[in-house]
């Protein structure tokens, strides 16, 4: 199937995830071949999402981890011990 | 991803717990501290109220580890717990944001720009793009950005996020493809003005 420039856009987020079927990969594939614009699209979003991940090596605020077990460990010991509860 | 060991681990620190060997909490949510801060900071882009929120979901978690299912995995069952701590300290920043959005409705469009195709490869350069990006992030409506955070922070699977969030995994993956695309119409010009390769990529008819 010969797909236009919007069918391509709503399957941008599938072909990044490599979910979409065998064929619609292929159009995709084949149209993106020759549209500049639309594989512009795709790379400018990989690239997003790549710069997003990025973030996911962040450093923790110093001293983090403390205060949230000294923080714990006092509703530990004020609150009453958690039961398991029938649903 | 965890191993069934991890799991197994995880079930008998609950049960210990839940059998009055409290201290055993700490062991148990000690590998989610990252992730959940990380969730609250996505959703509050701020280091202090993150942390409050961080803290408080950790602490409700304990109190309400006896409802706790062992058919959910625990890290989705806590990671919802910060998102719904996260949401309500939003809501009260900012009484007007709303999470209704019709998951039926039209598509998003993207910027139509040829000129931001590479990534930076300086340092500086990528912390100034990310922080465009979180700028971004932040103007998303809320269903999208949680989709978003859930899926490309927290690398939860369609499944774990659908469970978090308590919609179907269609409604995953439409709300993060059209978070993606938002993504993209907003950043893409912004980018594009910065981008070296600028020069050489012009096109007549844009």
């Amino acid at each position: 199937m010969v797909l236009n420039c919007r069918h391509v856009w709503e399957y941008i987020s599938g072909y990044l995830d490599n979910t979409l079927d065998e064929q619609t990969r292929i159009d995709v594939e084949r149209h993106l071949e020759h549209c500049e614009i639309c594989s512009a699209i795709l790379d400018s979003t990989r690239n997003i999402l790549i710069l997003t991940a990025d973030d996911r090596v962040f450093e923790l605020p110093v001293g983090y981890s403390e205060r949230l077990h000294a923080r714990l460990k006092e509703a530990i010991l004020e609150s009453p011990p958690p039961k398991l509860e029938s649903s | 991803m965890q191993s069934q060991d991890n799991e197994r681990d995880e079930a008998g620190l609950i049960a210990e717990v839940l059998a009055g060997k409290t201290d055993a909490f700490h062991d148990l949510v000690r590998p989610y501290e990252r992730s959940v801060y990380l969730m609250a900071l996505s959703m509050l882009r701020n280091e202090a109220e993150a942390e409050d929120v961080a803290q408080e979901a950790f602490i409700k978690a304990y109190r309400n580890l006896g409802r706790f299912r062992s058919e959910a995995r625990f890290s989705t069952w806590l990671i919802a717990i910060a998102l719904n701590e996260a949401r309500a300290r939003l809501r009260r920043k900012e009484p007007a944001l709303t999470d209704s959005i019709d998951d039926q409705d039209g598509s998003v469009v993207p910027a139509q720009l040829t000129d931001w195709r590479e990534i930076p490869s300086e340092s500086l350069e990528r912390a100034e793009i990310r922080s465009l990006i979180r700028r971004a992030l932040e103007s998303l409506p809320l269903a999208y950005r949680e989709v978003f955070v859930l899926r490309e922070l927290e690398q939860r699977n369609v499944k774990e996020t659908a469970e978090t969030l308590g919609i179907t995994s269609a409604s995953v993956k439409m709300r993060l493809h059209r978070a993606r695309i938002m993504l993209q119409k907003q950043l893409a010009p912004q980018l594009a003005s910065t981008s070296p390769l600028k020069r050489g990529r012009r096109f007549p008819w844009f």
